[in-house]
């Protein structure tokens, strides 16, 4: 018995969601009376840093076929693993390669499958686990029945910390199947950190009036180390490209602090920032319904706000 | 040989698209014998807009383009014929529903993957996730059952029936792979543009076949215990527009998030 976590490394390198998973496995670990196993599939520089956020060991498995992303070998490589150290819990990320790997290795060990959750396993009365549901309008509470469990953990759920020094690596080949897919082009946005990882964002809607309007909110998210988001009229008539889009049928995000200038809080806009940590909504309309999903709230002309909150921000920074 | 075996494939595409019944976007969510059930009181029921929107959408472009067919299956009892005659309406040619209420994922991609297994598909589509457990994990267990390439969040497909090229939605960017023959694909926004039933396509959908089939397996894998409310905002605090240090300040000392 064993729990054993994937670690994301795309371009060879780990994700702070890699880092969460890792350290979430060492919680539940701890939980079941058992030992947290990490695992590294393709090109990764430094596999043994895991150790540090709670694994006990690292499997790496340096097939340079697992450098690009292929659901079915993936899976398959992940799942000989798990049977190779006897892993009844498989913990991954609830990211886009984590959301096509959950189901298929789940069904390929015959397990309990839930993804998205947010809570440690709590074995007083079976495998219970917590996720938020109704795009963020419930939780339930979840009996994992099985015997073997393969799970994802929903983002920005823990707070990392470092627990240990470097782990031991024990690398490994495996006989896999060749990719059915071939990956073209991977593309992505360098610099920035994307919407769904993103611990501050700053966000935008119709109230700016206009796409050559943005520099404040460019401005302000820069002064910040924040990522940009939008609503979704904005998105729909080309003001912001569509990747910048959050809510129900958008990005949903987790982020630490949020802030949203000139967004009404629509209902569907709400189900996709609703597990922010703390929302901050400069608007002019007092009625606005996003002032009753806010912690601080600003009534006011965001054309005079936002400015002023960079520059605010912008002394802060400097003395801090 | 070659030249006939693309024409061929050229020619048709049959498509399977899942869809399922979620309540609508702003459905009050509320539960009823202490947190044990939900309370569908008063609940509006759609067909979830990812498997509307995109990934029906989608397959009746391709159809259109190539020829073939778009069967829509659905997991669930009675109280699903409204979707799935919506469904027919926007342009499946038929529909299928297995009949149980699933409580699980597993379980209804069980269903669906052993009515693959039965009617052959050059392709299964089905929207990225629902809007009630949020999931994403419908495709991927498919997918597995049948042992063929699974393509999440896709914001683009261009195929012409054997080879197709996709585009998929990851963190901060996309990612374009290539495959030969039969996939499963879930759908993001951007795959297609909602379209709205017409009154022709409404008649139409009456006369459609929709088959009701007997579930197979043991539902087994999982309960739900009971649901909660998340803790509300205990209420906004009101910032004088004139004093962002103040802003700054709580944002630092109060809720500690810079």
């Amino acid at each position: 018995m064993s729990v054993l976590v994937y670690a994301e490394s795309p371009k060879g390198k780990f994700k702070k969601t890699s880092l969460e998973v890792v350290y979430y496995g060492h919680l539940a670990a701890k939980a079941m009376n058992t030992d947290c196993i990490a695992l590294v599939l393709g090109s990764t520089s430094d596999a043994a840093v895991l150790g540090k956020y709670g694994a006990s060991k690292v499997i790496h498995v340096t097939d340079d076929s697992l450098d690009n992303f292929d659901a079915q070998t993936h899976s398959t490589a992940i799942t000989k693993v798990a049977e190779n150290v006897g892993a009844n819990l498989v913990v991954f990320g609830f990211t886009a390669n984590g959301k096509a790997l959950t189901g298929r290795v789940g069904v390929k060990m015959n397990a309990s499958i839930l993804s998205g959750v947010s809570s440690v396993p709590n074995l007083e009365n079976g495998f219970v686990l917590r996720k938020s549901v109704f795009s963020g309008k419930a939780n339930a509470h979840y009996n994992l029945k099985k015997e073997n469990k393969v799970i994802s953990l929903m983002g920005n759920s823990f707070q990392i910390e470092e627990l240990g020094s470097s782990a031991e690596v024990e690398t490994m080949t495996l006989d896999l199947p060749t990719a059915k897919t071939v990956v073209k082009e991977l593309k992505t946005v360098e610099g920035t950190v994307p919407l769904p990882e993103a611990e501050l964002v700053v966000s935008a809607g119709r109230g700016m009036k206009g796409p050559e309007n943005w520099g404040i909110i460019e401005e302000l998210a820069r002064t910040l180390g924040a990522t940009t988001a939008c609503s979704r009229p904005v998105a729909d008539t080309g003001w912001r490209p569509h990747h910048e889009h959050v809510g129900q049928t958008g990005v949903a995000i987790r982020p630490n602090l949020y802030i949203a200038a000139g967004i009404s809080g629509a209902i569907q806009h709400l189900a996709g920032v609703n597990k922010s940590k703390v929302i901050v909504v400069i608007n002019k309309d007092p009625e606005a319904p996003f002032f009753k999903a806010a912690d601080y709230g600003i009534c006011a002309d965001l054309f005079d706000v936002v400015p002023r909150l960079n520059e605010a921000l912008k002394k802060f920074k400097q003395n801090n | 040989m070659t030249y006939i075996c693309v024409k061929f494939n050229q020619e048709k595409m049959e498509i399977l698209v899942c869809i399922s019944k979620t309540p609508e976007t702003t459905a009050k969510i509320a539960f009823t014998d202490g947190g044990k059930n939900f309370d569908t009181q008063g609940v509006q029921f759609i067909m979830n807009p990812y498997d509307e929107w995109y990934a029906l959408v989608r397959a009746i472009e391709l159809k259109e383009q190539l020829g073939g067919k778009v069967t829509v299956i659905n997991v669930g009892d009675a109280a699903s014929d409204i979707v799935i005659r919506k469904a027919l309406a926007i342009g499946a040619d038929e529909a299928v529903r297995v009949d149980v209420n699933p409580q699980s994922a597993i379980y209804t991609a069980k269903q669906i993957a052993e009515y693959v297994k039965s009617n052959s598909f050059d392709a299964v589509f089905l929207g990225k996730e629902t809007i009630d457990y949020n999931g994403a994990e419908v495709g991927a267990m498919v997918s597995e059952y049948l042992d063929l390439p699974y393509f999440s969040f896709a914001s683009n497909i261009e195929t012409d029936g054997l080879k197709s090229r996709i585009t998929r939605d990851v963190e901060g960017g996309v990612e374009i792979s290539e495959v030969e023959g039969r996939f499963v694909l879930s759908a993001a926004k951007g795959l297609a543009e909602q379209r709205i039933p017409n009154m022709k396509g409404i008649m139409m959908a009456k006369r459609k076949p929709l088959n009701v089939i007997p579930a197979v397996g043991e539902d087994d894998s999982l309960e739900i215990i009971s649901y909660d409310l998340p803790e509300g905002k205990s209420g906004v605090k009101m910032i004088d527009p004139e004093n962002m240090d103040e802003l700054v300040r709580l944002l630092h000392e109060e809720s500690k998030v810079i």
